[in-house]
């Protein structure tokens, strides 16, 4: 749709968690202001609000991306998923059950920011994306193969999460748990390709 | 990380208590909907964004907020001379917007309030404040013409104390090793910042605050906008961490509550990462003077710990780091003392571990040194100094298991293949080296209250309701205390319901100093020990009497840790390859969370060691590290697997329920172990942490 517009506000459409919510957004606020404070969807956390902790981590069209450094008015018709989208209490996510089990937190502030860049960095290994922990031979191989997560892996792809807690060997962990179930097959993956394709 | 033999024991038995219980808020904090105190948005809510000084010291002449006032949404600006009046707290650094002062850069000098976060935040930066600036002084020197010795360090400690005679003793020792170590200042950085939200309904005063104690936060407020505490209400329900940051009340729920009353809606004040540094509180720097004189077979004759540190004009807080000292070692001259100058600097506070964990980095990179010099085992030069009695005071400890970490340490890391040389190990590039220091915290506790309550007994939900303004700031306090219930009523943890985090429940002490669980599971215990006995069918306990009538004794927590680190010997770059903690704490209530909090501490630890470094602008005041892209705390590349282990320890002088707080002691021990290490690795002692690649590179 055309933004409706002031001059400091504009009316666009953010689909998040496949509902689409129809906002007036100021042109100063951020996409994760919009969530928490217009929204009401505060599972994103504002740990620094400038790009340094990954708190505020959503899937922009499937990829990782901190909420607070992107402008809510550029986004209009985005799609996004945020922890919320992931699970419910009823019905988690296999990575949030598992962060559950393994105590992957402890204050639980970081912990949505650490779920979503976790389901999608195990999507980015899916597709054959390289880390800079990559071993020279993967990197090699054919492009598109799905990476191999050992721990170093993992920890470097995690590394734009903070956690103050001291969480980080229970949370490498929970994504070994879910690392053969969690990836190329998930949703947000499926959802980019065929808007690729549409 | 390693299968752990604890864990594995504690599933197969049958008591709650000791169990791996699932943290009950688990599922609410990894689905995103558990609500922290921004997250509260009463209808009709407007923004505060504080204004903080820009100059180093001085007074505020004049606030304009014409052009602040001018934007769409302003709804107020509150200074020094339009602020609700406030009663003085007992933390003068609550009292905001109360006199023009400015004590250092950063303190609070203004309050923007529009009806949404942009606009405050613009109106913030458009208000334009004149100052009259004097002259500064941030610099810390161990020769500063202010200091002076402190009657009392934080804690409560005296501080200055000498057992035996110290000159005499390290005057005729055979081995003398006078050092000096020292250390920057380091934040908390807890991952939620310090924000709150205060509503007015009628006269009675609500306030969502990111705090380690709702009771102390409703207590201050009370003589501050001079109500009763009942008519306040603190809710703390979900808390992002603390570190000791939120251990006192800090100025986001003041703002919000003055905001509110100025301007009659529901006020949210947020903190900006990069203000925290200035109004929070951070660890003081240190300069730490070690003199050890040694036998020829390690035992000491005399252990010297003289502390150097800083405060601000506000107030007077002193880093207990030579209160350790006191604890560790039999010297039979020991002097342990402190001096500190008030600077203009933000006022230090509480952070994990206070003096403990500045202090023994020193004490215990100083009996590696010894060790090195004697050429000694260091573990063998620790186990020969295990004081009989606690040496400062002469109390009897009321449990003693620093051997058996050490010994237990040993065993696992795998320390008795390891070559004492230092500098001779390397893998390519980098050079290897192996660190033990031993770590301590006090057993802390305090009065607290608590009610439970029987329920129906019919099956059809919770059979026992548990109160106590406790707070979980990540300790998983809700979970061990149900668990705490269930055991003394004899019932599965599903039977009991708690309430936690607000100041409407019995009042109870903060989160803070590992003393929580502690104070709170002691008013737990007694009040479900007090209804099974009973049979009634509600008990409220206030356990008061029983803290006080505790018998004399020394009681302290104790660990080692070990660590593995490489060091290249082209970048000077420091990794930890392994970490390993075994602590004596007592009884461990809960096997997964306290193994998350002992691993949580040492991960902090490794960034004292490594990556946490801050420093104050000697020219335009303030700190220059100030956001998490100039202070680097660990992340997940940084941190490798880490082991912590616990021994079974029963010690018959404790609260009934046996713990002795486990939140602290993780980080106490790390940064010498990692230390230690470094110098085991390159050969090199470097004495000031962290140990960043333009330290450690070779010159
Ligand atoms: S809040 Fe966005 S990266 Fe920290
Ligand atoms: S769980 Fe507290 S910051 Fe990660």
């Amino acid at each position: 749709m055309i933004p409706q517009r002031t001059a400091t506000s504009s009316t666009l459409t953010l689909h998040v968690n496949d509902t689409a919510h129809t906002v007036t957004v100021d042109h100063r606020a951020t996409l994760l202001d919009v969530l928490r404070e217009q929204l009401d969807l505060t599972g994103s956390k504002k740990g620094c609000d400038h790009g340094q902790c990954g708190a505020c981590t959503v899937l922009l069209e499937g990829r990782r991306a901190n909420s607070c450094l992107l402008l809510a008015v550029a986004h209009d018709g985005a799609h996004l998923t945020t922890v919320e989208g992931l699970g419910d209490e009823e019905r988690p996510h296999p990575l949030q059950q598992a962060f559950h089990e393994r105590d992957a937190f402890q204050c639980g502030y970081c912990t949505p920011g650490q779920i979503v860049s976790g389901v999608g960095m195990l999507c980015e290994a899916a597709e054959g994306h390289p880390s800079h922990a990559t071993r020279r031979e993967e990197l090699q191989r054919a492009t598109g193969a799905p990476a191999e997560l050992d721990r170093d892996e993992i920890r470097e792809r995690m590394s734009g999460n903070l956690c103050r807690c001291g969480a980080y060997p229970h949370i490498v962990e929970a994504i070994e748990d879910v690392r053969e179930h969690v990836g190329g097959g998930t949703d947000h993956a499926s959802r980019r390709t065929e808007e690729v394709t549409a | 990380m390693a299968v752990d033999d604890t864990t594995r024991t504690d599933r197969t038995t049958e008591r709650v208590l000791g169990s791996p219980a699932l943290r009950r808020e688990g599922r609410a904090k990894v689905t995103g909907t558990a609500r922290y105190a921004a997250e509260h948005t009463p209808p009709d809510c407007a923004y505060g964004w504080p204004v903080a000084a820009a100059v180093p010291h001085g007074s505020v002449t004049g606030v304009d907020a014409a052009d602040a006032m001018a934007l769409p949404g302003a709804l107020a600006v509150l200074t020094h001379e339009n602020a609700p009046r406030l009663g003085e707290p007992d933390d003068p650094t609550l009292h905001l917007l109360q006199t023009p002062r400015v004590p250092h850069r950063g303190w609070y000098v203004a309050l923007a309030v529009g009806e949404t976060l942009q606009t405050a935040r613009e109106m913030a930066q458009a208000v334009r404040v004149s100052y009259d600036e004097e002259p500064h002084d941030v610099r810390l020197t161990d020769d500063h013409p202010g200091l002076y010795h402190p009657e009392q360090a934080n804690g409560g400690y005296p501080g200055d104390r000498e057992t035996g005679d110290f000159d005499a003793e390290y005057a005729a020792a055979p081995h003398r090793l006078d050092l000096t170590y020292t250390l920057s200042p380091l934040h908390n950085h807890p991952m939620e910042p310090h924000a709150a939200t205060a509503v007015w309904e009628g006269g009675h005063l609500i306030a969502y605050d990111s705090s380690q104690g709702a009771t102390p936060v409703s207590e201050t407020l009370a003589t501050m906008f001079g109500l009763d505490p009942k008519q306040i209400t603190v809710v703390a329900e979900h808390v992002g961490g603390g570190f000791g940051s939120k251990g006192t009340p800090r100025p986001p729920v003041v703002l919000a509550a003055m905001g509110a009353k100025h301007t009659s809606r529901p006020v949210k004040v947020m903190l900006p990462r990069r203000e925290l540094p200035s109004v929070v509180g951070h660890r003081a720097p240190t300069i730490q003077r070690l003199r050890i004189g040694a036998r020829d077979d390690g035992t000491l004759a005399a252990l010297g710990h003289e502390v150097t540190t800083h405060t601000s004009t506000v107030k007077e807080f002193v880093e207990q780091a030579a209160v350790p000292s006191r604890v560790m070692y039999g010297a039979d001259g020991i002097r342990t003392g402190h001096r500190v100058v008030a600077l203009d600097v933000p006022t230090p506070s509480w952070m994990r571990a206070p003096g403990d964990a500045s202090g023994m980095y020193a004490l215990e990179c100083a009996m590696d040194e010894v060790a090195t010099a004697l050429d000694l085992d260091p573990i063998e030069l620790r186990l020969r100094n295990i004081p009989e009695r606690e040496p400062d005071s002469g109390k009897p400890f009321s449990s003693h298991h620093l051997a058996d970490c050490l010994r237990e340490g040993a065993r696992r890391f795998g320390w008795e293949r390891r070559d004492p040389r230092p500098g001779t190990r390397r893998d390519g590039d980098l050079l290897l080296g192996t660190g033990v220091a031993a770590s301590t915290y006090p057993v802390l506790v305090a009065p607290s209250t608590a009610s439970v309550q029987a329920l129906r007994a019919d099956g059809s939900g919770p059979a026992y309701h548990v109160r106590v303004n406790a707070t979980d700031i990540g300790t998983g306090a809700r979970t061990v205390l149900a668990q705490i219930a269930a055991d003394q009523l004899g019932v599965p943890l599903d039977a009991v319901r708690i309430d936690v985090g607000s100041s409407d429940l019995p009042t109870a002490p903060l989160a803070g100093g590992s003393s929580g669980t502690a104070s709170w599971g002691w008013a737990v215990h007694k009040a479900c020990r007090e209804l099974r006995e009973s049979g009634g069918s509600i008990v409220t306990v206030d356990t008061t009497t029983d803290v006080q009538a505790q018998e004399e004794y020394a009681r302290h927590a104790f660990g080692a840790v070990f660590a593995e680190v490489s060091a290249d010997a082209f970048t000077g770059e420091v990794r930890v390859r392994r970490l390993l903690g075994v602590f004596a704490a007592g009884r461990i209530l809960n096997a997964r969370t306290a193994r998350s909090q002992f691993i949580g501490g040492m991960t902090m630890g490794l960034g004292m060691a490594l990556t946490e470094h801050s420093s104050l602008d000697t020219r335009l005041g303030g700190f220059v590290e100030k956001d998490l892209a100039g202070y680097h705390v660990p992340t997940h590349a940084d941190v490798p697997d880490i082991d912590a282990h616990w021994i079974e320890e029963h010690d018959p002088h404790l609260n009934p329920v046996g713990g002795k707080g486990i939140g602290e002691i993780g980080i106490v021990g790390t940064p010498a172990a990692i230390a230690n290490a470094v110098h085991h690795a390159t050969g090199r002692r470097h004495r000031q942490l962290p140990l960043t690649p333009d330290l450690v590179v070779p010159r």
